[in-house]
């Protein structure tokens, strides 16, 4: 193969790889604090439209940017008053969001979908991007990508290094201890979740003004179904997830390019491999019990409330 | 004054028939309040939406064709959401049913055999088993997590269906159009009521139900999950195989949606095109919860969740409403009913200040 082609490559599964990162590295905290969330797709599709309208109206992206993360904040308020407040089942609750969602961002996208975007330039970072590949891997790259590999940062850095990370990892673990300690449970699983939301918002308002600046009714086709599975193939922890979501990008851009390279494969055969790959993955990763049973939260999906015994 | 909520000694009877019911009301009121936002007569959107589909015998078989696949799914899935066995592929499990089904429709194509219809709905309840099998086996022997497993199998079945339907399947004489050829009548449910679509596969759906409910709450088997849903633990202790309870609760909601998927072919559409389902799959979900995963509540909010069909169909021909209302209608009675629930288990007594005090 030629080196070239290659690296392009590697850039393209970068940029498709983004939205991943977003979508599973927020929800990563959301489980991280002992919620399971299974809305991602839902959220991910509202905040696809609503950044997309925002920046259809306004043209800047940090506008659409922060009317993607809000709305799927939104999504997820409503997903935290049921699971939290209400105390309801948390896999009917987060299906019950990604259905909602489908159905919403269809309606709010009515009118958007034959406009074109601009899209999200890229910024080229004086000398570092000169470097010869490692330049165009690393520094010839949009904002909001950027932007991912800082979140990257900050949420490796929360986890693991700040207490309030310790906290939240605590309240995942064990909420009644947590709360005995005079730690709110709620309020920070409240966080969390909407933090989750707002991560999957900012996922879908990518794919809608960058990676693909169009709308298409239900254009994330999946994609918050596998940031879900990149979290239990991440076993938790945020670095395996940066190489799943990359991992992803390049499973999704291969289709493209397996054609290109004159094989002859079905275009639908060839976009059923993200999905395949997702359950392999899985198959992979689960096969050995104990690893998901250390890594994963132990209140994870369990309802919990301090007034309740 | 105060709102103040309590916990109940006992989880409310009442409170657990009443609250879809709560749900479907308040689901009419915010149908109200987004047709006046979407600066519609409320009144005149409601008819057109609630009342207009179902006024004549027409609109009331019409009803029954599209109640009849999600009370078949739902009562399917219903069992195995009752052992906390999340089955979500029922859109793939319908698509491969229907994929398998039409194959020999298409292939008993110039025969006028009786045992075409059986032959079809047991290929078609086969495909979904198939379909549905591959969560459950990757479930049992890799521990993977079913509800990813099934959605991912969706977007794979509705691929594949696709992919052979724009190719092997296709029509010869269709001048290049991605669909079979049409069914010979004897492929076809024959229809019951003149002057309406209502045809043969209500009643297999509505016999479906009923098998559903006697499977699930007159044997031993139906038993032992509701155990394994209610506490996993008690039930290994009891000595029940959980994985045969997985097996098992995938495997029901594969063949419901894998019949179900025939009775669209042979029934309203009559061949097979790459899409054959309206997201049944996953409003069957939504009918399950609703029915309170019992087979008799699935039949009914089997009818109501049909209705948001026809009424969205409806309200797009006659007022210009957006067709995708209906997926938002959708959405909220989830909403609505999980949080009603609530209620089943909590109530909210108003109290004063002084009442605190003492």
């Amino acid at each position: 193969m030629d080196f070239d082609i290659f690296i392009h490559i590697l850039i393209a599964a970068i940029a498709a790889g983004t939205p991943f990162v977003y979508a599973a590295l927020g929800e990563l905290i959301t489980e991280k604090s002992g919620v399971l969330n299974l809305g991602v797709e839902g959220m991910m599709l509202v905040g696809a439209i609503s950044g997309f309208i925002a920046m259809a109206k306004t043209g800047s992206i940090l506008v659409a940017v922060l009317c993607g993360m809000t709305a799927g904040a939104l999504m997820a308020g409503i997903f935290a008053v049921l699971t939290l407040t209400l105390m309801a089942n948390q896999v009917a609750s987060g299906l019950a969001l990604t259905i909602f969602g489908v159905g919403m961002s269809a309606f709010l996208g009515l009118k958007y979908t034959s406009i074109a975007l601009p899209g999200v330039p890229e910024i080229h970072i004086p000398i570092l991007s000169n470097i010869p590949v490692v330049g165009q891997l690393f520094f010839s790259h949009d904002m909001l990508i950027y932007c991912s590999g800082a979140l990257f940062v900050a949420i490796s850095w929360f986890l693991y290094k700040s207490k309030s990370g310790l906290i939240l990892r605590g309240i995942g673990e064990a909420p009644k201890s947590a709360h005995a300690l005079g730690y709110n449970v709620i309020k920070i699983r409240y966080m969390a979740v909407l933090f989750g939301g707002a991560m999957a918002g900012l996922g879908g308002t990518y794919l809608s003004i960058a990676y693909t600046p169009m709308w298409v009714e239900g254009m994330v086709a999946g994609r918050g179904w596998v940031s879900l599975a990149l979290v239990v193939f991440a076993t938790w922890r945020p670095a395996r997830v940066m190489l799943g979501a990359y991992l992803f990008g390049a499973i999704t851009i291969a289709q493209f390019h397996i054609q290109g390279f004159g094989i002859d494969i079905p275009a639908q055969l060839l976009s059923m491999l993200p999905y395949v790959a997702t359950i392999v993955v899985l198959v992979f990763i689960s096969r050995d019990q104990n690893t998901i049973r250390l890594n994963s939260p132990a209140s994870l999906g369990i309802t919990y409330h301090p007034n309740v015994q | 004054m105060l709102l103040k909520i309590e916990p109940r000694s006992e989880p409310s009877k009442t409170m657990k028939y009443m609250s879809p019911l709560i749900a479907a009301i308040l689901m009419l009121i915010s149908g109200l309040i987004i047709f006046t936002l979407l600066g519609k007569n409320p009144v005149e959107a409601f008819h057109a939406f609630f009342i207009e589909p179902v006024n004549d015998l027409y609109g009331i078989g019409e009803l029954f064709i599209k109640a009849s696949p999600l009370m078949l799914i739902g009562t399917g899935l219903a069992i195995g959401f009752r052992a906390s066995i999340w089955n979500i592929g029922a859109e793939g499990q319908l698509a491969v049913g229907a994929l398998f089904g039409g194959y020999i429709a298409i292939i008993f194509n110039d025969s006028n055999s009786f045992f075409i219809l059986p032959l079809m709905i047991l290929a078609g309840a086969a495909g979904g088993i198939v379909w549905a099998s591959i969560p459950a086996f990757l479930k049992t022997v890799f521990n993977a997590n079913e509800i990813l497993v099934s959605l991912m199998l969706n977007y794979v079945a509705i691929l594949l269906l696709a992919l052979l339907v724009h190719g092997p399947l296709r029509d010869p004489d269709g001048y290049g159009f991605p669909q079979s050829v049409l069914f010979a009548d004897s492929a076809i449910l024959p229809i019951l009521i003149e002057g309406t679509r209502f045809h043969a596969g209500v009643l297999v759906a509505c016999a479906g139900v009923v098998i559903g409910w006697i499977f699930l709450l007159k044997s031993f088997t139906g038993f032992q999950i509701q155990v394994a849903g209610l506490a996993q633990k008690a039930a290994s202790y009891a000595g029940f195989q959980y994985k045969k309870l997985i097996w098992i609760g995938l495997l029901s909601g594969g063949v419901t949606a894998g019949i179900a998927g025939v009775l669209e072919i042979a029934g309203p559409i009559g061949q097979l095109l790459p899409s054959v389902s309206p997201g049944y799959g996953y409003a069957a979900i939504i009918v399950a919860f609703v029915g309170r995963l019992h087979p008799g509540g699935i039949f009914l909010s089997s009818l109501l969740m049909a209705l948001l069909y026809l009424g969205g169909e409806s309200g797009q021909m006659n007022l210009d409403l957006p067709a995708a209302v209906t997926g938002i209608f959708q959405g909220l009675l989830l909403f609505y009913l999980l949080a009603a629930d609530f209620l089943i288990n909590y109530r909210i007594r108003i109290t004063t200040p002084q009442q605190e005090a003492i």
